[in-house]
């Protein structure tokens, strides 16, 4: 079964949940920059959570199936198709995304997953290194991606309930945990209203807007960050970490975006307006177990709904 | 030992105020020992200079005792570290009895010319001839601190005080793969084609990382690492 790509979309590229045990040497986690809405999309086609999907920021691809399948797109709102839903396909028959009309990234599942070889454990593309994914890069018209043959059949009609969801928002408030310079930055780190700006991508979001004054110059000795990150270089424009950033860094680390907020990160389009507000440890680690449950219900709930 | 939270999914070790030879061994035999036993909900482990960031799935470690799930992990890390000096006597007493013998990678160096574009600035900055450049560069031994500007690539200690040049102004918007280079006190190979900073002075055939290949990458943090200079004809050769 194959899926051709009549229309290649914005930065199209195959991703499942990241490569992970790879960071020592060196390799991003690379992955979805919205992990919940591809793994929302997945279960919602019957697939594993993990499996292999595309990925495209403002602009959908235009694509075909060579047979009958199931696909679901996860996303705030995009032209085109319904979020949150799955969507019965005939064999020949056009998928057309258009573009977002919220929210930043889409994510396209279809039933049985996208089946490109594994590179180091992952299905995800590595742009940067050229490597994973659809031959290390983002997808082009006339594209063929493999999958595989399965049938899904459709329940009852039915919806998702929303509280699954991130509070997607053009202007969220984002919660964070302290860094190692949080202390260096003072209270313009909280009490600012950051804009998104156009310089983002996979890598990390770059802020605008008051640039943020170090107390103390020093340098600091390079050491590992994560998705999540928020960097302070020296010319005081935060830059948040995302799925393919480097695995180290030497720039001050003025706070991290706690993993259940990361959703609402990937969402922001350039423009959009951001604000951090800091919770402890306790409570962000509170969150993600609590997230965790409320996955773990949907992923049976929906085992009923799928054959 | 210190521990601090990394975001909500990792925690940092810092295992020395400084960058030397003995913190360098108390970081590797860390290493070894989270690895080797990876535990159940030990996702990964990254070393630089003086700090191992372990990174950990909350839901493996929360255990429904009132701790975090941050505070278990750094309860498992420090009982796996104390193992680790007495569990791990092969690895550290092989370090002590002159390491630099043990896991030594040699990679090969085409100085200068085509293959090291700024060698002409580094010698002029550091009052040198060319030919000296290369003969020091290769001449030392070095260590492996952190890997991690772009998969593969070394960030390497040892580089002789005279050879310090600064970054180039502009960095260049693409370095050839297995370039070797300066920048400031450090020295390293871009193992892959990328944009990069660094004077560079020589370039190896080694391939320092293929994704295709077990393991993926040539150097860890810990080995220990000497430039040998070959010729252009051995580098046009090399299997």
């Amino acid at each position: 079964m194959e899926m051709k790509i009549h229309r290649g979309g914005m930065q199209t590229t195959v991703q499942d949940l990241g490569r992970t045990g790879h960071r020592g040497a060196g390799v991003p986690l690379c992955g979805a920059m919205d992990p919940v809405a591809l793994r929302v999309a997945n279960l919602l086609v019957g697939n594993a959570e993990n499996a292999a999907a595309l990925e495209f920021a403002l602009v959908g691809p235009e694509l075909e199936f060579s047979q009958d399948t199931v696909v679901a797109l996860g996303g705030v709102e995009w032209e085109g198709l319904p979020s949150w839903q799955p969507v019965a396909v005939r064999a020949g028959e056009r998928v057309k995304i258009g573009t977002a009309k919220r929210g930043c990234r889409g994510y396209l599942a279809v039933a049985g997953g996208i089946t490109v070889d594994p590179v180091m454990g992952s299905r995800s593309t590595y742009l940067r290194g050229s490597f994973g994914g659809f031959q290390g890069r983002a997808l082009h018209d006339g594209d063929v991606l493999p999958l595989p043959a399965v049938t899904r059949q459709l329940g009852d009609h039915w919806r998702i309930d929303a509280r699954v969801l991130p509070a997607y928002s053009p202007h969220p408030v984002v919660r964070v945990l302290r860094g190692a310079q949080t202390e260096e930055f003072g209270a313009a780190l909280f009490e600012t209203e950051f804009k998104v700006s156009p310089q983002s991508d996979r890598m990390g979001l770059r802020l605008a807007g008051s640039t943020l004054v170090r107390s103390n110059k020093a340098d600091l000795i390079s050491s590992a960050v994560a998705p999540g990150t928020v960097q302070v270089p020296p010319d005081g424009k935060p830059i948040v970490l995302m799925a393919d950033a480097q695995t180290i860094g030497g720039y001050p680390q003025g706070a991290h975006v706690i993993s259940v907020d990361l959703p609402l990160m990937a969402q922001l389009r350039p423009g959009d307006a951001v604000r951090f507000a800091e919770v402890s440890l306790t409570e962000a680690q509170k969150l993600a177990l609590a997230h965790e449950h409320t996955l773990a219900l949907l992923r049976e709930g929906l085992a009923h709904k799928l054959r | 030992m210190t521990f601090a939270p990394l975001g909500d999914h990792a925690v940092v070790v810092t295992l020395g105020a400084g960058v030397d030879d003995v913190v360098l061994t108390r970081v590797r035999s860390l290493v070894a020992v989270l690895e080797s036993g990876r535990a159940n909900g030990i996702v990964d482990v990254v070393a630089a200079y003086a700090t191992v960031t372990v990174f950990y799935d909350p839901a493996v470690f929360n255990r429904g005792d009132g701790k975090t799930p941050y505070e278990h992990v750094c309860q498992v890390i420090g009982e796996r570290a104390a193992k680790g000096d007495k569990g791990w006597p092969g690895l550290v007493q092989a370090e002590r009895a002159g390491g630099d013998k043990a896991g030594v990678v040699e990679i090969p160096v085409c100085y200068g010319g085509e293959y090291g574009p700024d060698v002409e600035v580094v010698a002029r900055h550091c009052g040198l001839k060319e030919a000296e450049v290369a003969a020091l560069h290769a001449g030392a031994s070095y260590a492996v601190h952190a890997v991690g500007f772009s998969p593969g690539f070394p960030y390497l200690g040892g580089l002789p005080e005279k050879l310090q040049t600064p970054r180039r102004a502009t960095p260049r918007t693409s370095v050839p793969a297995g370039s070797v280079g300066i920048g400031g006190m450090q020295t390293g190979v871009y193992p892959l084609a990328s944009p990069g900073g660094w004077q560079l002075i020589g370039c190896t055939p080694l391939v320092l990382f293929d994704a295709t290949r077990s393991p993926a990458a040539l150097l860890r943090v810990g080995d220990r690492v000497r430039f040998k200079a070959i010729t252009p004809k051995e580098f046009l050769s090399w299997k």
